[in-house]
């Protein structure tokens, strides 16, 4: 059976057929629908794990252990789990160990523009990298077949183009593969200095061994064109902008991108006249083929930043401009994401704003105060970041600057925990806002420890938020809801004017969740001064006409929140009226 | 029918990734090869959000680039504005005729310009202006507004309506197929009884 799937429902699906036994994952874009399609089959055990260093050890661990393992990840998440990643490939595998990697050239949704590929080199671990969904779902079966072959880790790297796009996938049944035996295994699996260093041989072996198998297999392929003076080299999403532009030239497509193979590439250089490495990102292959003598047009006419198409290709390679765009000359106003009407953090930065606070920030859907009108955030680096970060300003500024650091229930599980360990270990005096919205926003509502719900929607134990706080030795632990203005602000004012470390954590859930059900909608009455301090909401059911404020109804989902900035009773709600 | 490609443009929230889904089932349906690319994540939180879908006997790029779009759907007026280079010079554009104000004009630094839809109409040929929320809004739910679009662009696809009747019942919630099709029916109609 054929079916249109995503790249990322195709892994899901090779994982599947390929008797994968456990599935591990923390949620990012665009890798998230990995492991959520996963956790649809009964007869593989995924988790969201809470964070992608721990989603790694699971599955090395149920490697070992003799089953299959799939851990999948964005890319600034393998940055997280490289600490296992590089040592993994020395101990090698038992049972057959994959890792997805999602770039994300252009950075749809993400804060760096990262190429894996250099991972893999620097690990010494192959990687595959598939150009659409079929071949999604084909090479995973295939690196989970190979990881056992040659007793490595594979990483299939993923970009936001194949990873968000769907085409055909032709279904296949599971292959039940039993558990491999376990044997305990000091020299493999200890990786002492004695034991390391004879790993560390094996692993060159296998490098070699590799170099080997790369110029054997067909997951690299030469496609001989109509036209052999023109060869281009490419993988990837890129082979399909480069067919959309060059059409039927040759190809030497590669679907193992590292290591890469040195043979057929001298092969392929030597029969065509021209040669183009086309490659997103990173001169990667280009590197290769200049380091082995091989003349190539590569990234002095292609940008080493941001997404390839074929018009760019075709502009930069042929010198051919489209001619076929019409467009209307208008200043057009952007778009950028906001929070969505009712989301509990308005509350939270409209606060701050107010008091004028510095702001180290996180990761997350609650980034987006950082933009107008709300602007009340100075920092975000990556996950966990806030914590450390007001750390270290103090050190420098010491408390002349009042200074809260803010993160996401989600993200301070996932590195938050051990920033504010080290604020009370090291006599700081930050104070960290914990926005508690129930769940993980930005990825699409994925449970985490916090949730008190697995990937299966099971209930467990749910992480006692305070508790946990109070635990690390932080004695001020507040809990409150961002939306009573008035007392969220009280609050703040007190724990930031204290000379210790504490914890607010502002408690409401993401007002997209099916079990928040505000009620009725808000609208404006003839108390309105048009004073505009509701607009510092920067809610976009919020509307100044130019004259006066309107509420827009179909985006009004009737949190109230305006009501409690409004100090003229101007807004006023119609229909059913929240608890 | 030679090759399509359609994009769709809208803000975030207006089911534009449910459009592209139940358009990608119907080309499939119709034994097209197809390919859907999607964005995800932060740019779906109210932002400008863009999906595109490409049919044909064998299609390579999922992107769909500046001067290519056939058909190029918009779910609301300036999203129009900012992708209409992306539609040719003889491709259809179809326009809900919805305002939301972005937030930088929610907050006064800029405005949302003037006469949209007759510049877009004066720009190009092919222009199709619809209310397809109110149409919606007197079906009872706003948020089919989506599957109004796609009945009247349905209309410019050849392809049978049978089949985008199957595609509906596939993509959407079993209790919202009626009014769904229902939705699909009226965009059609709209599409027959077109006149500038």
């Amino acid at each position: 059976m054929k079916k249109l799937m995503l790249g990322n429902e195709a892994i899901a699906r090779g994982a599947y057929e390929a008797g994968v036994s456990v599935a591990t994952a923390y949620p990012g874009t665009p890798s998230t629908e990995i492991t959520e399609a996963i956790a649809k089959y009964d007869e593989v055990y995924s988790e969201w794990s809470p964070n992608e260093k721990v989603a790694l050890e699971v599955a090395i661990g149920a490697s070992v252990a003799g089953g299959r393992a799939i851990c999948s990840m964005k890319h600034v998440g393998l940055n997280v789990a490289t600490d296992p990643l590089f040592t993994v490939s020395y101990t090698g595998v038992n049972g057959g160990l994959v890792i997805c990697v999602a770039d994300d050239p252009g950075m749809h949704s993400s804060q760096n523009e990262q190429d894996s590929r250099n991972y893999a080199k620097a690990a010494k671990i192959p990687m595959l990298e598939p150009s659409d969904s079929q071949e999604c779902k084909d090479f995973i079966i295939r690196a989970f077949e190979l990881s056992e072959k040659f007793d490595t880790p594979f990483i299939i790297r993923l970009t936001t183009r194949i990873s968000h796009s769907q085409s055909f996938v032709e279904l296949g049944e599971r292959f039940e593969v039993p558990t491999k035996p376990y044997n305990k295994d000091f020299n493999k699996y200890v990786m002492m200095p004695g034991m390391a260093k004879k790993r560390r041989v094996i692993v060159e072996e296998r490098m070699n061994k590799l170099n080997l198998f790369a110029n054997e297999t067909d997951l690299n392929q030469i496609i001989w064109g109509s036209n052999k003076d023109i060869g281009i080299i490419t993988s990837g999403i890129a082979f399909q902008y480069s067919k959309e532009a060059f059409g039927d030239v040759s190809y030497l497509k590669l679907g193992m991108v590292y290591p890469l193979p040195e043979k057929l590439i001298l092969e392929f250089a030597s029969k065509v006249k021209t040669l183009y490495v086309i490659e997103e990102l990173d001169p990667f292959i280009e590197e290769f083929l200049k380091q082995n003598g091989i003349q190539c047009i590569g990234k002095e006419k292609l940008p080493v930043m941001g997404e390839y198409c074929a018009s760019l290709l075709r502009e930069q390679l042929l010198g051919i401009k489209e001619d076929n765009i019409t467009s209307v000359e208008e200043n057009v106003p952007g778009r950028p994401p906001v929070l969505c009407p009712g989301c509990p953090h308005r509350g939270v930065f409209y606060t701050l704003k107010k008091n004028k606070l510095t702001v180290t920030g996180d990761i997350g859907c609650y980034t987006l105060g950082a933009l107008p009108p709300l602007e009340s955030m100075d920092t975000c680096v990556c996950m966990g970041a806030s914590i450390g970060m007001a750390h270290g300003m103090e050190k420098v500024r010491g408390n002349e600057q009042k200074r809260v650091a803010v993160i996401g229930d989600s993200t301070f599980i996932h590195s938050g925990i051990t920033g504010l360990i080290d604020v009370v270990y090291n006599k700081g005096t930050s104070t960290v806002i914990i926005l508690d919205n129930s769940i993980t926003g930005m990825t699409g509502h994925q449970h985490n420890p916090a949730t008190g719900y697995t990937i299966k929607g099971e209930k467990t134990r749910q992480v006692d938020l305070v508790q946990l706080c109070k635990a690390i030795g932080v004695d001020r632990v507040t809990v409150c809801d961002p939306f009573e203005l008035d007392e969220f602000e009280k609050i703040i004012k007190e724990e930031t004017a204290i000379n210790e470390p504490s914890v607010i954590i502002a408690q409401r859930p993401c007002a997209l969740l099916k079990t928040v059900n505000y009620k009725g909608k808000v609208r404006v009455n003839d108390k309105c001064k048009y004073c505009k301090v509701c607009m510092r909401l920067g809610c976009p059911a919020i509307v100044d006409t130019g004259d006066s404020i309107v509420i827009n109804e179909a985006l009004c989902v009737g949190c109230d929140l305006c009501m409690e900035v409004c100090k003229f009773g101007a807004f006023e709600k119609v229909g059913d009226t929240n608890e | 029918m030679s090759n399509i490609s359609i994009m769709i443009a809208g803000v975030g929230g207006q089911g534009t990734l449910l459009t592209s889904r139940v358009l990608g089932t119907a080309a499939i349906k119709a034994g097209y090869d197809v390919k859907m690319s999607e964005v995800h994540g932060m740019a779906q939180r109210g932002g400008s959000v863009i999906t595109y879908v490409k049919l044909g006997d064998k299609v390579d790029s999922p992107v769909i680039e500046k001067g290519e779009a056939d058909i190029l759907l918009c779910f609301e007026k300036l999203e129009a504005l900012r992708y209409i280079d992306y539609a040719r010079k003889d491709g259809i554009i179809i326009v809900n005729d919805q305002r939301i104000d972005p937030m930088p004009v929610i907050i006064g630094k800029q405005n949302y310009p003037d006469d949209i839809t007759s510049k877009i109409s004066s720009n190009n040929s092919n222009v199709y202006i619809i209310d397809a929320l109110e149409v919606a809004a007197n079906l009872g739910n706003i948020r089919v507004l989506n599957i109004v679009m796609v009945g009247f662009l349905a209309k410019s696809t050849g392809i049978k309506k049978e089949l985008w009747y199957e595609a509906i019942r596939e993509t959407v919630k079993e209790k919202f197929i009626d009014i769904n099709i229902k939705a699909f029916d009226e965009g059609y109609r709209m599409a027959e009884n077109y006149s500038r």
